[in-house]
């Protein structure tokens, strides 16, 4: 049984700005044995198009689900666990924990030194820059929401300063192939959980500077720059109404190039490697980002200059429904690839690098859900591969 | 298959700090460091610190050696210059952090460092100090550092090693974010 708060897709539906696109173009935008069989292949799917793709699965796979129903609580019992909705208590062998990554926007303590004149919103309660008051708008963050929502309000008319602390610098097509094609073909979002040096660093990795447009653009700080976006650095803290950045700008910004040679590097090479050279455009490097020698280090926040702030500080899960003791002292769930530690027959799924570094995408929800169901079968004594 | 290499050895000890990040995570009480130093006026602007203890791994802790540093202003500030101005033990912690980061970095990725030079500049508008013109900060507007590095790696891993180094360096970040400073008086 899959139960779900509100309708199929509810948080695609509901929690995501208007001009939102998936990042992944329509082709590699796959769930098991249902891939996209529109016209628009390199194309990227819109909020209503990615909603209503979850919902024709679900119909194509008879799916059984319980819509407009909230879990409100989770617990251990024997033999598995109760969990409780509105209005039912099941009792079930097993629990899989597919509320995702996104749940609740991850605004640091700070934001509660915001002087009351300045309007703050998150990223879920966002939809359309004309929903902001006029004036400038301090976006705090740097990674796909951030110089996404960045581009769209300063574009408004509204004028952007981004605050900006590391991040995954990645241009949209490189050697005339959509970056995502080259991730896909050079093997890096199979790569596993279990198989990287540092998996904790690597689930938190910041979302790649992304956007999926029509025309394809790269949208990285160097195009929000020539459109005179400001940027500063990392907000350090609020003292007295006044914020203050990071004096460390030009260090992030040359840590995201690097890594992008590096990046692109591993393209090239794969692309000698395999014989796709003659077929992709000759290799190139992209400008590194400029800064501006004097990058502002404080904006006095009562002064009126800044009408708005923005939190593109990342995303977290909501747990508060599960009384399972499972997570660290940090509020992560501890699971191993998915198999949640210390609860047997509970499971995570569609979690950033929970197998695989495609986990938390739509493509990366195949592999994981085999090889999970797998051992849960495994686990209830059902024969492997019978679910 | 693999030729003899000569195993890189920077002088740093990177299998013992991976272990220590290892055991810290699992016991982050043991983290938390308390640095110290003590300081006394002399006499002018000159005065004399010292370093030796510390707390860490849940105990007090010493250096094998404590040191004393003197400080003061040059004589173009009417003083006896009887050492470094404060600001400039500002550009040593910086530097001496950054080159210490550039050396565990090197090790961990297994490149030989043959030589590591750094020279930092620091501008300061001193009408902030002096009380000259509310406008003007007292600290530095600007900081550069500049490497002069020969290691068996190519350039662009040479700079990664430096960006690297900042990325993790204490001094660096004590210099480029807000800290929350609290002095009290007996």
């Amino acid at each position: 049984m899959v139960i779900e708060r509100g309708e199929v897709a509810n948080s695609w539906r509901t929690q995501r700005w208007d001009a939102l696109r998936l990042l992944t173009p329509n082709w590699l935008s796959a769930l098991p044995g249902f891939a996209y069989d529109g016209d628009d292949p390199h194309g990227f799917m819109t909020m209503p198009e990615v909603a209503s793709f979850i919902d024709r699965y679900s119909v194509a796979i008879d799916a059984p689900v319980l819509t407009g129903t909230a879990v409100t609580d989770v617990r251990s019992v024997e033999g598995g666990y109760h969990v409780t909705t509105d209005d039912a208590i099941w009792e079930a062998p097993t629990v899989m924990l597919a509320s995702g990554g996104f749940n609740l926007p991850h605004v640091p303590d700070i934001a509660a030194e915001v002087p009351e004149s300045v309007e703050a919103i998150s990223p879920l309660d966002y939809r359309r820059p004309d929903q902001l008051r006029a004036g400038r708008v301090l976006v705090v963050g740097a990674s796909a929401t951030g110089i996404q929502l960045a581009d769209e309000i300063h574009r408004s008319g509204r004028p952007v300063t981004l605050a900006v602390g590391e991040h995954v610098r990645m241009p949209r097509v490189y050697r005339g192939r959509d970056v995502m094609w080259w991730i896909s073909m050079t093997g890096l979002w199979d790569e596993r959980y279990d198989a990287i040096d540092d998996v904790v660093r690597g689930r938190h990795i910041p979302s790649p500077q992304l956007v999926g447009t029509p025309d394809r653009t790269t949208l990285d700080l160097n195009a929000l720059t020539s459109q005179g976006v400001e940027l500063v650095g990392r907000l350090g803290t609020i003292r007295d109404g006044v914020a203050l950045f990071s004096g460390s700008l030009r260090n992030v910004c040359s840590l995201a190039d690097l890594k992008l040679g590096r990046l692109l590097d591993r393209f090239d090479e794969w692309a000698l490697d395999s014989g796709v050279n003659g077929t992709v455009d000759a290799p190139h490097r992209f400008e590194p980002t400029r800064i501006e020698t004097e990058s502002r280090l404080s904006l006095d926040l009562c002064s009126g200059e800044i009408a708005t702030i923005v939190w593109a500080t990342g995303f977290r899960p909501d747990y508060s429904w599960l009384q399972v003791p499972v997570l660290d002292r940090r509020g992560r769930l501890r699971h191993d690839g998915g198999v949640v530690t210390g609860a047997p027959g509970m499971y995570a799924i569609g979690l950033t690098l929970l197998r695989r570094r495609k986990s938390s995408f739509i493509h990366g929800a195949e592999d994981d859900a085999r090889e999970l169901t797998d051992h849960l079968a495994a686990h209830v004594g059902a024969p492997v591969g019978a679910t | 298959m693999t030729t003899s290499e000569v195993p890189t050895d920077n002088g740093v000890n990177v299998q013992a700090l991976l272990d220590a990040r290892t055991a810290l995570v699992d016991a982050p009480e043991a983290a938390q460091f308390t640095w110290r130093a003590s300081n006394e006026w002399v006499r002018g602007t000159h005065s004399q610190s010292e370093i030796n203890g510390f707390f860490g791994l849940g105990a007090e802790q010493a250096h094998r050696v404590a040191t004393s540093f003197d400080a003061d202003h040059p004589e173009i500030f009417a003083s006896e210059d009887h050492g470094p101005t404060p600001v400039e033990f500002v550009l040593v912690g910086l530097a001496s952090c950054l080159t210490a980061g550039i050396a565990a970095v090197a090790q961990n990725r297994g490149i030989q460092l043959n030589s590591v030079k750094a020279t930092l500049e620091g501008d300061m508008d001193v009408l902030g100090i002096l009380g000259g013109d509310p406008e003007t900060r007292n600290g530095f507007n600007e900081i550069r550092v500049h490497y002069d590095i020969d290691a068996d790696a190519a350039p662009e891993e040479i700079e990664a090693l430096v960006a690297q180094s900042q990325k993790r360096s204490a001094v660096f970040d004590a210099v480029t974010n807000p800290t929350s400073v609290t002095v009290s008086v007996n």
